[in-house]
């Protein structure tokens, strides 16, 4: 078996050498990346630029040569990028503190300028944050803290856009969207102070209902109380001189039977009451 | 060596004298033939091998090989025996190592010359049947894609070919399985600039797989900001008692799920949103007494009105009832009112007097002298003697 080797030395020392060569001088761009060839620090060609309207499988992506040494290959991200900004505080236009928190997603179209003038992704992403903060702030500021919160935040959003786009297009890369993710008070002062306001309004709300309650429950007794009187007199208003009577009979036992404690009467002859024991 | 064989056979016993000569040699090894002395001789010349082996083997082995004789003088039976030297030990050399190394490998698959091609064949085979058969799963879809790199096509489930394994690359991902992301509570301001505490869940799948794998650099992350986004403008578009209470929160999850879809469609994500759900919606943890104290209000107006009602009760039961009871005895009282009266009269006066202590004064004229301490003592009397009576 030996013989193998000596026997195709040649062969395979050539076939080794060819597969170190092509791995050299071989790349494969996938779907996601555009590559960049720079030759001798140039950025010379571009391969699988993204256009928006190419199916995938019709784009530029595949095999393809390189000169090894002389050419090198830089993968740029095709895909939708992602572009964070971290909380910053914004000053409205009626001097609220606001805690903003946004993205931004963008594509790189203009690979070459990228590289050029950005280098890679990473020093791109810090390139345009600075920038989507300052245009934020700048926007932002402008409006009131009530029309942040409300729909017409989207024009605002527009225009941020818009002069992101602008200054990003000098990077080679489109802004697609910027949008704020959160808009919250700040932590501290104006947060406490939100949180007082609520906790007020709720026990204003509580004292009316408690108040509410009261008055209804006033309403109901008084209502009752009248009807009751209105019962009454339908009753009694037949003959308020038997009523009397009728009343004082009902009062001499509620007085002198059930009533707690021991009574004692001093009667004088005169009584009604003896008018019998009297012979009269 | 024939000389030396000439000499042994005929002088066999001068040998003795060449032996003593022998003894001069570093080898030391005086009391052997002359044979093996002068044997030794070519492995002391073939400095380069490594001397710990050789002190000891090249003594035997190169005996028989001195006896069976090439036929050449001295000299010139020396320079093969270094060749000798290799090619005889090539077999064993693995234990040596070093020069010539690889050549040893080849041998040790000695089962005839075409072992290798057929194992070759054989694992190609395995390769090409392990890497190009597929067979996708009911829920999933995979795309191909040439060498990792041009996107070739999307396979559906059931059983596919490709090319095997570095021409296309195959990479399946469950497409109808629900993914969620729960995302944990967080402030968010209310139309009404207040604060609500509020968690949801995300439900979403891929709606196409091309655009997930390669539209967007990171499919989930935008998810989860999309839904931000969604959820904070859609949750400031109501107040935050409707936000609380549950009766704006279809509409929000609706308004979400609509913003969000919107969102990732315009940037072709492939991503498909199946629902929003609100699971917590809560005051912020730092005022909810005072929102637990506005239920407690609630409570206690219920309670006061419902007091109210049954004072009403009471009282219109107590109106209905003394009324007819007046209205019943005024009937007879209609039917005979002097009777009735003194009837009435007589029987309360009855009921009261029996129950009194009386004090009578019949004389006309004699100013009545009350004795309310006699009158008081007496009630005392009476008192501590129902207590006496009660002991």
């Amino acid at each position: 078996m030996e013989n193998v080797w000596q026997n195709y030395r040649l062969a395979i020392i050539s076939v080794a050498i060819a597969a170190v060569a092509a791995a050299a001088s071989l790349f494969v761009v996938p779907e996601t990346k555009q590559a960049v060839i720079i030759s001798a620090g140039n950025p010379t060609k571009i391969v699988n630029m993204y256009r928006p309207d190419e199916p995938y499988g019709q784009t530029g992506a595949g095999f393809y040569w390189r000169i090894p040494l002389y050419e090198r290959v830089q993968m740029v991200e095709r895909r939708v990028l992602d572009l964070d900004m971290d909380n910053q505080q914004v000053l409205t236009s009626d001097q609220q503190r606001l805690q903003v928190n946004a993205y931004a997603r963008f594509r790189i179209i203009q690979p070459r300028i990228m590289v050029e003038r950005a280098g890679d992704e990473t020093r791109l992403i810090s390139q345009l944050s600075p920038i989507l903060t300052s245009v934020l702030r700048q926007e932002l500021g402008r409006r009131t803290f009530a029309s942040l919160l409300t729909a017409e935040r989207g024009n605002a959003m527009t225009n941020i856009r818009d002069q992101l786009d602008r200054q990003a297009r000098e990077y080679g890369a489109q802004i697609i969207d910027v949008r704020i993710k959160a808009a919250d008070l700040p932590e501290g002062t104006p947060l406490q102070a939100a949180f007082t306001r609520m906790q007020s309004e709720r026990q204003e709300e509580a004292a009316t209902i408690r108040a509410q309650g009261r008055k209804n429950a006033q309403i109901i007794r008084a209502e009752a109380d009248a009807d009751a009187a209105n019962t009454y007199a339908a009753a009694y208003g037949k003959d308020p001189q038997f009523y009397d009577f009728y009343r004082a009979m009902q009062s001499y036992r509620t007085t002198f039977i059930n009533a707690e404690g021991e009574s004692s009467m001093i009667l004088s002859e005169d009584n009604e009451y003896f008018r019998q024991f009297r012979g009269q | 060596m024939q000389i030396f064989d000439g000499f042994k056979q005929r002088f066999g016993q001068s040998a003795i004298g060449l032996a003593m000569a022998g003894k001069k040699n570093p080898w030391g090894a005086g009391n052997k033939g002359g044979d093996e002395a002068s044997g030794e001789k070519p492995s002391g010349q073939s400095g380069d091998e490594p001397s710990g082996e050789k002190s000891e083997g090249p003594r035997n082995p190169w005996l028989p090989g001195g006896g069976s004789g090439d036929g050449a003088g001295g000299k010139g039976r020396r320079a093969p025996n270094i060749e000798d030297l290799f090619k005889n030990r090539g077999p064993e050399g693995p234990r040596r190592g070093g020069p010539g190394g690889p050549n040893f490998r080849l041998p040790q698959r000695p089962g005839g010359k075409s072992w290798a091609p057929i194992l070759i064949v054989g694992v190609a085979l395995i390769w090409i049947g392990l890497t190009s058969v597929h067979f996708v799963q009911p829920r999933e879809q995979a795309v191909v894609t040439w060498f990792g790199g041009k996107y070739q096509d999307t396979l559906n489930p059931g059983t596919n070919w490709t090319y095997p394994w570095p021409v296309q690359q195959v990479t399946a991902t469950d497409v109808s399985e629900i993914r969620s992301e729960d995302v944990p509570k967080k402030l968010i301001l209310t139309g009404d600039q207040n604060l609500v505490d509020l968690g949801y869940l995300i439900r979403w799948n891929i709606k196409d797989l091309t655009l997930f794998e390669f539209q967007l650099a990171d499919p989930e992350e935008t998810v989860l900001e999309a839904a931000e986004t969604a959820m904070r403008s859609s949750v400031a578009e109501k107040t935050l008692d409707a936000v609380i209470s549950g009766e704006g929160r279809a509409d929000i999850e609706q308004n979400v799920l609509t913003r969000m879809q919107g969102i990732l469609d315009a940037y072709g994500s492939g991503i498909n949103v199946q629902g929003i759900e609100i699971d917590k919606s809560d005051p912020p943890e730092q005022v909810i007494e005072a929102f637990n104290d506005v239920l407690a209000a609630q409570q206690n107006a219920e309670q006061e009105i419902n007091q109210a009602r049954r004072y009403a009760q009471q009282l219109l039961a107590r109106a209905e009832g003394d009324a007819a009871a007046f209205n019943n005895i005024y009937e007879e009282y209609r039917l005979a009112p002097e009777v009735t009266r003194r009837r009435l009269y007589y029987e309360t006066m009855e009921a009261v007097l029996a129950n009194t202590d009386k004090t009578f004064i019949e004389a006309d004229g004699v100013t009545p002298y009350l004795p309310l301490s006699e009158v008081q003592r007496r009630s005392q009397q009476a008192a501590s003697q129902a207590q006496q009576g009660g002991q």
